[in-house]
């Protein structure tokens, strides 16, 4: 422990320094005008589906799409510009379960991309249902 | 009107998560940061008042998937201790199965780029 807090400490002095108030402006407007494109989205879907249906198919627009620009490679390089504006969003996980399937790709059909598809999403999955299941337990219990 | 608060509420949170990911925490931490809120502001009612006021604004972040997680067990008709873990998948299980067989299908066609 004294090593790693030691090493820190020296490193510190190298590392520069993050730019706090750019990067969150950045991430706030780019986060936001994706949900006024989903609000927009939703309001042409409520048309004719009903409000939780449309509010489905928009989310289905945007995993679609980030598994599109994931697979011809476009996500990468929109997601190092947006920072936590496109990670924050459905998108990186849509992002993260495709990109671990073809990075394994090449290691068989079995094992490869369905073995390895969870590696990176499957962490918010397990927390999140785990957290789901017992706050619902507490409410029918209660 | 609508607009402006999606805009606001979808762009704060990912503001305050960028924020948090450049002090200390890792991109992972902060995104099981985020889902765990979604479940326990959803458990206690705040995330309904939060998703009618700004809609997509608080569904599409990571959040909201957390909150469609325990909207799904909880805002059931049928009050039943044994199903609380199929109502875990009753709302996400659309994204979820559409983000697995899209990406395998992608993982089958395509190439990784880069």
């Amino acid at each position: 422990m004294r090593l790693r807090d030691n090493y820190r400490q020296a490193v510190k002095k190298f590392q520069p320094k993050p730019s706090y108030v750019a990067n969150s402006l950045k991430a706030f407007f780019i986060g936001g005008g994706l949900s006024v494109v989903a609000e927009v989205l939703r309001a042409q879907f409520r048309v004719n589906l009903p409000s939780l249906a449309a509010e489905q198919a928009v989310l289905l627009l945007f995993i679609g799409a980030a598994v599109v620009l994931t697979a011809i490679g476009v996500y990468d390089e929109f997601s190092q510009f947006a920072g936590a504006g496109s990670t924050m969003l459905i998108t990186w996980f849509a992002n993260s379960l495709t990109s671990a399937a073809l990075e394994h790709r090449s290691e068989g059909v079995v094992s490869g991309i369905a073995g390895h598809m969870f590696k990176v999403g499957g962490a918010a999955l397990v927390y999140g249902i785990v957290a789901a299941y017992l706050f619902g337990l507490v409410y029918f219990m209660r | 009107m609508e607009y402006w608060s999606a805009f606001f509420v979808g762009g704060f949170i990912c503001g305050v998560a960028q924020l948090f990911m450049d002090y200390k925490f890792s991109q992972m931490q902060v995104v099981i940061g985020l889902v765990l809120a979604g479940v326990v502001l959803g458990a206690l009612g705040v995330y309904d008042w939060l998703v009618d006021i700004a809609g997509m604004g608080a569904l599409l972040p990571m959040s909201g998937f957390g909150y469609w997680l325990i909207k799904g067990v909880i805002a059931t008709t049928e009050q039943n201790v044994i199903e609380a873990g199929a109502n875990v998948f009753r709302l996400v299980g659309v994204e979820i199965v559409a983000m697995i067989v899209l990406s395998f299908f992608t993982a089958l066609i395509c190439k990784p780029k880069g």
